[in-house]
């Protein structure tokens, strides 16, 4: 049975979301996307020059890939709503992954704003990404205001420190009936295949990818990782044991009688 | 707690004494951290530290690219006027001066902004000189409303207003401030600024503070180095950017490192800063504060710019003029300073993507 990832009534294969932010050379994008079978890629339109002579980040995105308009700079569920307003009225569709940041010392998630600005921009016919700090009430939360999946951070962004929400986001996947993507701080192809092992239903990645020595075959790298993640996940990897297993059992005597 | 109470707590510090005080181990151990506070700071600025600028530079390399990747935003500035009310012993726009002066008026703030906005660039800075009589706030505020059309992000380097008159800045357009202290050292401030509006350090100082009240985007603050001993101005500009950092967390805080030109004046700076000391400030404060916005204005030469930006910079200035007028007019008058780094736009960006980094000409919109 193939295996799909639906969000918003789109059916996706590759589990793999990227980020365009941090390359040296945005030329590079279309390369990285190939390498990476991407479908969905994240944008911050605040780096958009909608109307300028220049080209801009969206050149550079093939018009099969869904585009997934950011809020980035956003610092409260006003400015992360007219920011995707903005980006639908662009013409970059109505995806949106919220991101609301009112600490630019950690750039954590403020869950609260966010809860907020889903609630809105769902009513309004978006489909509803928002990145979150694992918290699995706020995910509930998420879940009625109408996201259209849940983005637990692995890490705070641009960390590259890799799961250390881990235990967190495990709870979000058992509890949580919407796909769950980790987003932010997966530094390594080992640890998106993690999140995706685990049952995480896709990992965004933009800066272990961006400022790899050569991002394309790092792109490539993660997509591998993250077919392997995914592949374990659903062949069912074994009961993790505390002790090693004796191939005599001690208590084999027991049958024998 | 204002950040003159802050300043004033450490005013005092023996500063010459902790600096001779600090050995290359402790050096050593800084560069170990992942989280730096201020002793660490002042062990970084520390003569001893500044056998470690390889070993500083290499590390600030690392979280600039890591926080930023290897993008450097571009803006240039854009001065309405010259008119000044200040005899700053150090500036070009000293009152004294006889400098022709100049403010130009709407429709000639909007030919600059055509001329501005032809090179794709669409953050502005937009700067006045000290006269509340010649260009008050509700002059900046109409040409804030000019400029809006034409850029997607603009700053303020003026003279120090009052919470409510930022406010009024912020609603009609402008989302960052720009404003340096010039130095830290309260005496010397006083002996360096004659008369004027200026001569009020606490107003200035806390001008950041106010502009955070009011919901300024960005702050962006610095000292003038060359005033005073640089150790000291670095140190209190890097505890200058944190205190807003910590009580702004909203606000993308950000240091200039301006070091003295020549000018119109004729004063020379007393403590020259050369090129092995902007290193360690530089490095220095990326290591503090990892996410703080560095900016490099074209003070400073191409050569050097184009080796500092991987040392941890994220904002440069292109296509520079720093006379009124001087991005449309062809008699604009005197600069406030003269500029080292006389590239185009096109030519810094060219620059840039040589070097390996992506040129950002727009990094936010004000929505």
């Amino acid at each position: 049975m193939a295996d799909f990832l639906e969000i918003g009534g789109v059916r996706l294969k590759n589990r793999l979301f990227l980020g365009t932010g941090k390359f040296p050379d945005r030329s590079v994008i279309p390369r990285v996307i190939e390498a990476a079978e991407n479908e969905v890629i994240t944008v911050a339109l605040r780096r958009v020059d909608i109307g300028g002579k220049e080209k801009n980040i969206l050149d550079y995105i093939p018009k099969t890939n869904i585009l997934l308009p950011n809020t980035s700079g956003a610092r409260n569920s006003e400015e992360a709503v007219r920011i995707a307003r903005l980006a639908r009225e662009s013409g970059c569709g109505n995806w949106v992954k919220i991101e609301v940041i009112s600490d630019n010392k950690y750039l954590l998630p403020d869950n609260y704003e966010t809860v907020k600005a889903t609630e809105i921009l769902a009513k309004e016919g978006f489909v509803v990404l928002p990145y979150m700090s694992p918290d699995l009430m706020v995910a509930k939360a998420l879940v009625e205001a109408g996201a259209a999946a849940v983005m637990p951070l692995g890490a705070p962004i641009g960390t590259n420190r890799g799961l250390k929400t881990k235990e967190l986001v495990r709870i979000l996947i058992d509890e949580i009936k919407l796909p769950i993507v980790v987003d932010a701080g997966i530094g390594k192809p080992s640890e998106a295949a993690e999140a995706m092992e685990m049952g995480a239903a896709a990992v965004l990645v933009n800066t272990a990818i961006a400022t790899a020595g050569d991002s394309v075959d790092m792109a490539e790298a993660f997509n591998l990782a993250v077919k392997a993640g995914r592949k374990a996940f659903l062949s069912g990897t074994g009961a993790v044991n505390e002790y090693a297993e004796a191939s005599s059992p001690l208590t084999g005597f027991l049958n024998s009688f | 707690m204002s950040f003159y109470q802050q300043y004033s707590k450490y005013k005092n510090l023996p500063f010459d004494e902790m600096w001779a005080k600090v050995t290359a181990s402790r050096v050593e151990r800084v560069l170990q951290k992942t989280s730096l506070n201020e002793d660490d700071l002042l062990a970084l600025l520390s003569p001893a530290a500044g056998e470690y600028l390889e070993e500083m530079a290499q590390k600030s390399h690392r979280l600039t690219v890591q926080h930023f990747g290897k993008v450097i935003q571009l803006y240039t500035p854009m001065y309405l006027a010259n008119y000044c009310e200040n005899e700053c012993l150090y500036c070009g726009f000293n009152l004294k001066n006889r400098i022709r002066r100049n403010k130009l008026t709407l429709e000639e703030v909007e030919a600059e902004a055509q001329a501005i906005a032809e090179t794709g660039l669409r953050h502005l800075l937009i700067l006045t000189g000290e006269a509340r009589n010649s260009t008050p706030v509700s002059y900046i505020r109409d040409c804030v409303e000019v400029l809006r059309r034409y850029f997607t992000a603009i700053s303020i380097e003026i003279y120090p207003l009052t919470q409510e008159e930022y406010g009024e800045l912020i609603a009609a357009g402008a989302d960052g401030l720009t404003i340096y202290q010039e130095t830290y050292n309260e005496e010397l401030y006083d002996q360096l600024h004659l008369r004027g509006p200026k001569k009020d350090y606490r107003f200035r100082l806390e001008a950041p503070e106010r502009a955070g009240e009011a919901k300024m985007r960005a702050i962006n603050v610095g000292p003038l180095l060359g005033l005073d001993d640089w150790r000291r101005d670095a140190f209190f500009a890097g505890l200058h950017a944190a205190y807003l950092q910590e009580r702004f967390l909203e606000a993308e805080v950000s240091v200039s490192l301006p070091r003295m030109r020549p000018h119109a004046g004729g004063y020379q700076p007393s403590h020259l800063v050369n090129d092995r000391e902007l290193v360690q400030v530089m490095t220095a404060l990326r290591l503090f504060m990892p996410r703080l916005g560095i900016t490099m204005s074209t003070r400073e030469n191409a050569n050097l710019r184009d080796n500092l930006i991987r040392l941890g910079v994220t904002k440069m200035s292109a296509g520079v003029s720093t006379s009124v007028g001087g991005h449309s007019q062809e008699e604009a008058g005197e600069g406030q300073f003269e500029i080292s780094d006389q590239r185009s736009v096109e030519e810094m960006r060219e620059a840039l993507r040589w070097l390996g980094y992506q040129p950002i000409l727009k990094d936010w919109q004000n929505i």
